[in-house]
């Protein structure tokens, strides 16, 4: 143990703490902004510095491991001068419109400038002297290099946690800057649009790109029959932006709440969750059947997940070659707009192309999925707008709602039911645990042998997770699967795809489904969740996700009644020729830049 | 303290038998050259001016089988060029005392980090290597030297930006600790040296520490090479005693009309005439890495002050706060004043800025320009102002 | 446009392939071409397995590795004090002159570029240029006339 002092205080930590966390230790907090506990330490903005007894300069808390003996001053004249006159650096280089800009009252930079640097400014403004870019490419996000203030943690987050690395600090001096390839487009690059760097940007450097005037304006228009799906992940972090703690579950409200703000019809992306483990639990079978029995040396094993936009473009800019690996099954937002404009247009008697299809999602990419070119199978585009988690929080504070006491409601029918199976997506191992307690049952009769249908082996917070399952005493239909054992993993942020699919790329991979989402977390990490966000957040959040499951009455998708019924009325049964046309997708290689 | 005079010395350019100095080092011990080096009090003479002993030391007592000696050749300071002269005469010695370094510390490997701008240079020294690694060799020491180039960034001769820099990265200095002699370039147990440090070296193990320290002061041991430029009739590389004052340093390099003389290039202080008496060039006083710029009176402070500032802003690697921003701060403050579009009491606010700017920034660049910048605004307001 | 990728694999087979090996495989391509093209960069972003961006965001770092268009000459002309004393704005002018070209630009037929850049330790011989990698030093406008006038004879 290190022994310190800390303003005059005794504390002792660990060997390897920084002084900031045994300030933290003795409820002493040192402000910070460059650092981010899901990242690495940067040390380069300068605002936690503290005084060092002894030393020349003053000390960046962050980045200073504790010594024994030492003695810190964390609010001398010294360290309180140099830390104004740091905010105020970083003010003048900063193009401050707060009261128009998206990230007002949640913005790190503004809470400095309150807290340190009230008052006339003293410097003089560089904005002016600077000819900065405003990066609209992207239908997903905005990059304001004009609000950058070079903490780089969007930097850090796309090389450590996404192993993407779209980004990167260039130049140098008065010209550094966070920067593309050759300060391309962001849509022309490698960016897979996860939002991961927007979920960490202190200041509106990097905001999600809204739809919200677009779908206001929907709503009014009597014209319009606007329909609205809400992803698993929302519900159990759409009350961190209305006042809750992270991990309640606001369910009830949420629909109460989209159902005030003047939405038509409150269905759920759960449902279409639902089909998606008929469509890729059978297009898996079919697989298993064809390597196995028919002996077809071209089907492509494993086979991936495809319901993440995120992962879906890094596949195809990094790994095109894996292309055919991925479920051809669209994600089930894209099913369910599909659907929305036929299949919920007939059955409802309303014309499709008065149908405006709106989601809420934890994802940034889901925007840029829903302008793919491919998704109009309807006839239409299938997904109209998509909201983030955020967007919505904001829709519902401009409607002047009182969230916290709305009553709890229930979704619309058609496509509004759903099962524990569909909630659990929104969590890392969710889909993979929602298809084996499907597959498992349609492939031996019976339930998957877990206690409580909890498939825990893939759960959890690990980057990387792998379970095997042995399939015994199948139905005649299935007996070719006798004996066999089905090997899995799992992987939830990009940086540990990418090792999967390293792994899978030299060979040295013998699984047969691998799940895999592009945020650290899966969906409830998504880049459009609500901010900050941490690992203790992220798994209230988890946590909620399988208690929302538990307190399901169906909690396995082929039982979904809605799930049933749009077989029997609309698409005969999943793979089926209606299937593909609306349910399934391909990809495009891209370039590696 | 005390003041020698100035007196002019010839031990970095003087003629030696390479393979006697180096056979002699491989016998003593490495205790026997640390210790040579503690009594020779020899301190970096890149500007930082740690004790090289000291650093020797240190890294010789990390425990990690790999160690690395580097060669800081990567001169970038304005009006410094001694190491390139150096480079280009005694470049036997450079290696060598890379050797004897390495021998220290217990590193099998050096690396000299020599600057893009330099590379002309490339083709003679790659032949002097060559036989300096056939005599190592006859002598029976498994050491080998490997060069790396810069390609034009001036932070790269801070330290820990240049392992950056040979790792393959942005030259962006790193937090401290860890210090390079526990962790350095590739990670491992560092000790980096500037060139003339390297070739002093040699001659204290030719010459023997008794003999280097009858030159210089008891805190600037030995004698140091100072580039001279600017308003003087001599221009060119000069190996002083350290310990004389300015005044006598004008005296002999002057042009009879010096009025200001910047010591340690941009990142050093500018002494004006009235202090040349008082003000003693050794660690003492005024460190330095030995650039020494005369100007005299027909020259603008005010230009020379935007000249460096506007050099600082284009080098500073751009990650911190209190530089990447300080520096613009300052530059464009005094263009302002100047122009009189801001009030000449704006100068004083700037002076705290160069002051938090001094204690804030994460590496000797942003802490330094500080120094030029209330140096010259302190000693010559009127020409910043009008 | 150049054949960069079979240079790449040479320079790589000779630097390695790992992130320390980046510094000399670009520095030797823009020695053989002036200077790094996007598709020189993003081979070389291939072969060592690190994204593109980065080796953009490393290149830009280092003034003499341009990612902007170079002619087959590079000249930097040293803008720090003591050259500036002693008459830089002259020979900038003369150069200027003489190519038809101002400070930053490149003239059309490629063979020559002029930019400024900072000290390169020839102070007590100003003012002071490089040419590629050569210097030219106690520079006249007589003096850089005749330097320019033979490489452009070249």
């Amino acid at each position: 143990m290190i022994n310190l002092l800390i303003n005059n205080q005794k504390v002792s930590v660990q060997d390897g703490t920084t002084v900031l966390a045994a300030a933290k230790k003795l409820k002493i907090n040192i402000p910070t902004l460059c650092n981010h506990d899901d990242l690495c330490v940067a040390g380069n903005c300068r605002v936690c510095i503290v005084e060092q007894k002894g030393a020349r300069t003053l000390i960046a808390s962050c980045a200073t491991p504790a010594s024994e003996g030492m003695e810190i001053f964390t609010n001398t004249l010294k360290v309180r001068n140099a830390r104004k006159h740091i905010v105020e650096l970083l003010l003048s280089e900063h193009r401050s419109d707060c009261t128009k800009c998206y990230k007002n009252q949640n913005c790190e930079l503004q809470s400095l400038a309150n807290d340190f640097a009230f008052g006339d400014h003293v410097f003089l403004d560089l904005v002016e002297d600077h000819k900065y870019n405003i990066d609209r490419s992207s239908p997903s996000f905005i990059k304001d290099d004009s609000k950058c203030i070079r903490c780089q943690r969007c930097v850090r987050t796309c090389s450590e946690l996404q192993s993407v690395s779209a980004i990167a600090v260039a130049h140098k001096g008065a010209h550094q800057k966070i920067s593309s390839f050759h300060d391309r487009p962001m849509s022309q690059v490698v960016c897979t649009n996860c939002g991961q760097c927007v979920n960490r940007c202190p200041t509106g450097a990097l905001v999600e790109k809204t739809y919200i005037d677009q779908v206001w304006d929907a709503i009014y228009d009597p014209d319009k029959h606007v329909v609205v799906q809400t992803a698993p992940a929302v519900r159990v972090a759409l009350g961190e932006d209305l006042g809750y703690d992270p991990g309640e579950r606001v369910t009830g409200k949420m629909v109460n709440a989209l159902r005030q703000l003047g939405f038509n019809s409150i269905l759920d992306t759960d449902f279409s969750a639902d089909l998606t483990i008929m469509e890729e639990g059978t297009e898996l079978l079919v697989r298993l059947k064809k390597a196995l029995v028919d002996g077809d040396k071209e089907i492509s094993l494993p086979m991936f997940t495809s319901c993440s936009p995120g992962w879906i473009k890094f596949v195809e800019h990094k790994f095109p070659e894996f292309l055919p690996n991925l479920s051809t099954c669209k994600s089930p937002q894209q099913m369910f707009g599909a659907l929305a404009k036929t299949f919920y247009a007939k059955k409802r008697n309303i014309d499709p192309s008065k149908i405006v299809s709106v989601s809420i999602m934890p994802c940034t990419a889901k925007k840029f999925e829903a302008d793919r070119p491919e998704m109009r199978s309807s006839g239409f585009k299938d997904v109209d707008y998509v909201l983030t988690t955020r967007e919505l929080a904001v829709m519902i504070k401009q409607a002047g709602i009182d969230f916290r006491n709305l009553e709890e409601a229930k979704y619309d029918s058609i496509m509004g039911d759903s099962t524990g199976a569909a909630v659990i997506f929104g969590a890392t191992g969710g889909v993979m645990e929602a298809a084996l307690r499907t597959a498992y049952e349609i492939v031996t009769g019976r339930e998957i042998p877990f206690g409580n249908l909890n498939v825990i082996p893939v759960r959890g917070m690990d980057g990387v997770k792998e379970a095997s399952i042995k399939i015994e005493g199948c139905v005649d239909a299935w007996k070719f699967l006798e004996g066999a054992e089905l090997k899995v993993a799992i992987a939830h942020g990009l940086v540990n795809a990418n090792k999967i699919m390293k792994m899978v790329r030299d060979g040295q991979a013998s699984y047969h489904f691998v799940e895999i989402m592009g945020c650290p977390g899966g969906c409830i990490g998504g880049g459009g969740q609500p901010i900050p966000t941490s690992l203790a957040i992220r798994q209230k959040r988890m946590k909620a996700i399988y208690s929302e499951d538990e307190h399901m009455v169906l909690r396995k998708s082929h039982l979904n009644p809605d799930v049933v019924a749009i077989y029997k009325e609309f698409l005969d049964q999943p793979n089926s020729h209606k299937s593909h046309e609306l349910l399934h997708t391909h990809y495009t290689e891209r370039e590696n830049y | 303290m005390e003041n020698k005079g100035l007196t002019k010395v010839d031990l970095i350019f003087e003629k030696i038998d390479n393979y006697e100095v180096l056979a002699k080092g491989f016998k003593m011990s490495r205790d026997e050259i640390i210790q040579e080096m503690l009594d020779s009090g020899l301190k970096g003479r890149g500007g930082a001016g740690f004790p090289t002993g000291m650093k020797w030391k240190f890294t010789a007592a990390e425990k990690n089988p790999v160690k690395y000696i580097v060669c800081n050749a990567d001169e970038g300071e304005p009006g410094t060029f001694k190491d390139r002269e150096i480079l280009d005469r005694v470049s036997n010695k450079v290696h060598g005392g890379m050797a004897i370094a390495g021998k220290a510390i217990g590193a099998k490997t050096g690396i000299v980090y020599l600057r893009g701008e330099y590379r002309y240079l490339l083709p003679k020294l790659m032949i002097e290597l060559d036989s300096f690694h056939k005599m190592i060799k006859e002598i029976g020491y498994d050491f080998n030297i490997e060069y790396r180039m810069g390609s034009g960034a001036y932070i790269c001769g801070e330290e820990s930006a240049l392992f950056e820099s040979i790792e393959g990265k942005r030259g962006e200095p790193r937090n401290k600790p860890p210090y390079p002699t526990v962790s350095g370039v590739y990670d491992k147990p560092t000790s980096i040296n500037n060139v003339e440090t390297l070739v002093t070296a040699m001659m204290i193990i030719q010459h023997g520490a008794k003999n280097f320290i009858q030159y210089g002061t008891k805190d600037s041991r030995g004698s140091k090479v100072f580039s001279i430029s600017g308003d003087t009739p001599t221009p060119g590389i000069f190996e002083l005693a350290l310990g004389m004052t300015v005044q006598q340093f004008v005296n002999e390099f002057g042009d009879g009309d010096t009025k200001a003389v910047q010591v340690g290039g941009a990142s050093g202080f500018c002494v004006p005439r009235k202090k040349f008496a008082e003000t003693i060039i050794g660690f003492e006083g005024m460190p330095t890495g030995g650039s020494m710029k005369l100007f005299n009176s027909s020259r603008s402070m005010y230009n020379v002050l935007h000249n460096y500032l506007e050099f600082f802003t284009e080098e500073s690697c751009g990650q911190c706060t209190p530089c990447r921003v300080g520096c613009q701060q300052l530059l464009k403050g005094v263009e302002k004043v100047k122009k009189g579009e801001a009030k000449s009491t704006y100068l004083n606010e700037l002076m705290k800025l160069a002051d938090s700017m001094k204690i804030a920034a994460k590496c000797g660049l942003g802490q330094s320009v500080g120094n030029a910048f209330k140096s010259i605004v302190g000693n010559f307001k009127e020409e910043i102002i009008y | 446009m150049y054949q960069v990728g079979n240079l790449v694999k040479e320079l790589s087979a000779k630097h390695g392939q790992k992130r320390e090996s980046l510094m000399p495989i670009l520095q030797a391509i823009v020695q053989k071409y002036n200077y790094l093209t996007d598709e020189a960069m993003v081979e070389v972003a291939r072969e060592l397995d690190i994204s593109a961006a980065e080796v953009y965001g490393t290149a830009s770092f280092y003034t003499f590795l341009d990612t902007q268009v170079k002619g087959k000459y590079v000249i930097r002309v040293c803008k720090t004090i003591t050259c500036s004393m002693k008459g830089k704005s002259d020979i900038i002018h003369t150069i200027e002159e003489i190519l038809k070209i101002k400070v930053g630009e490149t003239t059309s037929d490629n063979q020559f570029s002029l930019v400024e850049t900072n000290c390169i330790g020839w102070c007590h011989k100003a003012p002071a240029i490089l040419i590629n990698e050569l210097p030219y030093t106690e520079l006249t406008p007589e003096k850089v006339s005749e330097i320019i006038k033979d490489y452009m004879k070249k």
